[in-house]
C-alpha cells in the first residue's frame, strides 16, 4: 500500500499540482494498479537481460552542426511560447 | 454507390476515369462530416479550405493528363497526435488545445506528396492513453455501429470516421492496440506495422519503445496501399529501418497458423471466441495448417506494459512545462508553481495517473523492483514469440476479449480499462506487425480477428487477411 506522503512526493517529482481530493484518489488508484503489477514477482527473471527496444537500435550519428531551418518555422516555434520578450522565451526567476 | 462509400482503389479508378472530380469527392465527405459528425464526434478539427484547395490541385493534374499516385485526391482523417503543418494538433489534451503544428510529420509529408486530401484531425484518448476514446479532453467519440457504445481507443475518431464513411481511410497510432482494437470495435481494418517500419517523426510521443503509426481502412487492400506509402527509413527517426520488400511466395496450403492457447481462455466473451474460431476454421478449409502453440508469459504482458509505458510517459511528457508551448498558468510568480499548475490543470485524469505511476516506478529505490523487472519480463514475452515463429508463420487470436462496450462502463475503473489490451499489448512489447480485420458480428457489434506476423512480414499477414475478407 502506497502512503499519502509517497503520493505527495511523487506528485512533486512529476511537477503535478494536485488537490487533496486528487491525492487521495491517486493513492487508491496507484495502490490498486501496483497490486495487480505484483504479478510480475511470480516470473523467474534470473539471468534474463532486459529489453528496452524490440528491435536492435543502433546509434545514429551525424555531424554536429546547426541545420538551417526555414525562418517561418523558427518564427512559429518561438511564437508558441506562452510568455516571451524580444524574441526570447521568458521564464520566471529560477533563483 | 455513394462517393463516401468508396475504397482507395475505387476512388482512384473513379478519379482517373473522370467519373467524378477530386473536388466532388472532397465535398461529399465534408458535407457528410458537417451533417453527421455531431452525433459521433470523430473529428476535432476539420480543415475544409485546405482540403478543397488540395482537391482542386489534384483535379488540375488529372485534367492536364498527368498520371496520379494512388492516394491523390483521396480524402482521409489524421489522428490528432500526428503533426500536419499549419493545423491545430491537440493530442486530445487541453494542454495542447491551441497548439499549431509548425511542421509536417514524416507520414503527413509522404501522403501529401502523393496528393492526399486531409479532411481534418480525428478525436482520440488524451495523448493516446485509453481504450475507449472517453479520455479525450474534448468529449468522447461514439461508435457509428451503435451510438451507446464506445468506438474503442485510442484511435477512436480515426476508426469511427472510416466506419461512418466520413473518410476513405485514416492514420492512427498503436502503442498497445490503439489501431487494432478500435478497428475491431468499428468493424473495419487496422494495421499495426512492425516497430521501426514507419517513421514516428512528428508523432506526439507516448511510449517511444512501443509507438507505431499505421493505417485504418475499409479493406485490407487499402491498408496495404497506405502502409506502402508511409513505410521506410527516415534519418529523423533513428529507430526507423528500411523494410526489405519481400515479395514472398504465398500459398494458403503452405501457411502454418498458430493458435496461442493463452489467447483462448475463460474471460473472453463467448460470441467473440465463436466468431474468431469460425474465421480460423475458414482458413483450415482453405488448406492452411492449424496448430495450437503456447506463449507462456502472456498473462504478464499487461502488468509489464503498465510499468514500461507509464515510465516512458513520465519522461516523454516532461516536455509539457508551461514554458515552451501549450497551456500555461503563469499568473503565479514562482517557477515551481508555473510547473505545478500548468501540468496539474493541463493534463487530464488518465495522463496524470500514468505520469504518477511512471514517476513512482522510476524513482529511487523502486527502479529494480518495477522498471528493470518489467523489462526482463518483456524479454521473456519477446522470446515466446521468437520460439513459436520457428514452428508457424502467423498467429491468429481475438483482438479484444469483448465487442464494443457501453460508454461509461469502464471509465471509472482504470484497471478494467487496462485489461482491454490483453491480446494486443504483447504484440507491441515484441515489436511485431499485426492486422485486425472484421471476422463477424455479435448481434449488431463487429468482432475482429487479429493476425500477428514475424517482424517485417506485413506482406504475409495482409495476404492472409485478404483471403478471409473474400469469404465474408
Amino acid at each position: 500500500m502506497i502512503s499519502k506522503k509517497e503520493i505527495e512526493h511523487i506528485a512533486k517529482l512529476a511537477r503535478l499540482g494536485l488537490s487533496d481530493a486528487e491525492i487521495k484518489k491517486y493513492k487508491n488508484d496507484l495502490s490498486s494498479i501496483l497490486g495487480y503489477i505484483e504479478k510480475l514477482k511470480e516470473v523467474d527473471i534470473s539471468g534474463i537481460e532486459p529489453t528496452s527496444h524490440s528491435v536492435i537500435v543502433e546509434s545514429v550519428t551525424r555531424e554536429d552542426e546547426a541545420k538551417a531551418e526555414e525562418s517561418e518555422v523558427v518564427r512559429k516555434l518561438a511564437e508558441m511560447a506562452p510568455d516571451k520578450k524580444n524574441g526570447y522565451v521568458k521564464v520566471k526567476s529560477v533563483l | 454507390m455513394e462517393l463516401t462509400e468508396l475504397t482507395i482503389a475505387e476512388a482512384n479508378r473513379g478519379l482517373v476515369n473522370k467519373e467524378f472530380s477530386a473536388q466532388d469527392l472532397a465535398k461529399a465527405f465534408l458535407d457528410k462530416i458537417e451533417k453527421e459528425d455531431k452525433d459521433i464526434f470523430s473529428f476535432l478539427t476539420v480543415t475544409k479550405d485546405q482540403a478543397l484547395l488540395k482537391a482542386k490541385q489534384v483535379d488540375e493534374l488529372i485534367n492536364g493528363k498527368n498520371d496520379i499516385p494512388l492516394l491523390a485526391g483521396v480524402p482521409l482523417g489524421v489522428k490528432d497526435n500526428i503533426l500536419v503543418r499549419g493545423t491545430r494538433c491537440t493530442a486530445g489534451s487541453k494542454i495542447l488545445e491551441n497548439y499549431i503544428s509548425p511542421y509536417d510529420a514524416a507520414v503527413a509529408r509522404k501522403i501529401k506528396k502523393q496528393g492526399a486530401v486531409i479532411l481534418g484531425k480525428t478525436n482520440m484518448d488524451e495523448f493516446a492513453m485509453g481504450a475507449s476514446g472517453e479520455n479525450s479532453a474534448f468529449g468522447p467519440t461514439k461508435n457509428p455501429r451503435d451510438l451507446t457504445k464506445v468506438p474503442g481507443g485510442s484511435s477512436s475518431g480515426s476508426a469511427a470516421a472510416v466506419a461512418a464513411d466520413m473518410a476513405v481511410y485514416a492514420l492512427g497510432s498503436d502503442t498497445a492496440g490503439s489501431i487494432r482494437q478500435p478497428a475491431s470495435f468499428c468493424g473495419i481494418v487496422g494495421l499495426k506495422p512492425t516497430y521501426g517500419a514507419v517513421s514516428r517523426y512528428g508523432l506526439i510521443a507516448m511510449a517511444s519503445s512501443l509507438d507505431q503509426i499505421g493505417p485504418i481502412a475499409k479493406t485490407v487492400e487499402d491498408a496495404r496501399i497506405v502502409f506502402e506509402a508511409i513505410q521506410g527509413k527516415d534519418p529523423a527517426d533513428s529507430t526507423s529501418v528500411e523494410s526489405e520488400i519481400r515479395n514472398q511466395q504465398f500459398a494458403i496450403q503452405k501457411l502454418r497458423i498458430g493458435l496461442p492457447k493463452e489467447y483462448f481462455i475463460k474471460g473472453t466473451d463467448n460470441e467473440v471466441e465463436k466468431i474468431v474460431r469460425g474465421a480460423i476454421k475458414k482458413y483450415e478449409e482453405m488448406g492452411a495448417k492449424i496448430e495450437e502453440v503456447s506463449l507462456p508469459h502472456t498473462e504478464y504482458s499487461v502488468a509489464a506494459y503498465y510499468i514500461i509505458t507509464p515510465s516512458e510517459i513520465s519522461a516523454n511528457l516532461a516536455r509539457y512545462d508551461g514554458i515552451k508551448y501549450g497551456y500555461s498558468d503563469n499568473a503565479v510568480n514562482d517557477l515551481m508553481k508555473v510547473y505545478l499548475n500548468s501540468r496539474g490543470r493541463g493534463f487530464g485524469d488518465e495522463v496524470r495517473r500514468r505520469i504518477m505511476l511512471g514517476t513512482y516506478a522510476l524513482s529511487a529505490g523502486y527502479y529494480d523492483a518495477y522498471y528493470l523487472r518489467a523489462q526482463k519480463v518483456r524479454t521473456l514475452i519477446r522470446e515466446d514469440f521468437t520460439n513459436v515463429f520457428k514452428k508457424v508463420d502467423v498467429l491468429m487470436t481475438p483482438v479484444a476479449p469483448t465487442p464494443a462496450f457501453l460508454l461509461g462502463e469502464k471509465i471509472k475503473d482504470p484497471l478494467s480499462m487496462y485489461l482491454c489490451d490483453v491480446f494486443t499489448a504483447p504484440v507491441n512489447l515484441a515489436g511485431l506487425p499485426a492486422l485486425s480485420l472484421p471476422a463477424g458480428k455479435a448481434g449488431n457489434l463487429p468482432v475482429g480477428l487479429q493476425i500477428i506476423g514475424k517482424p517485417f512480414e506485413e506482406d504475409i499477414i495482409l495476404k492472409a487477411g485478404e483471403l478471409l475478407e473474400k469469404t465474408i
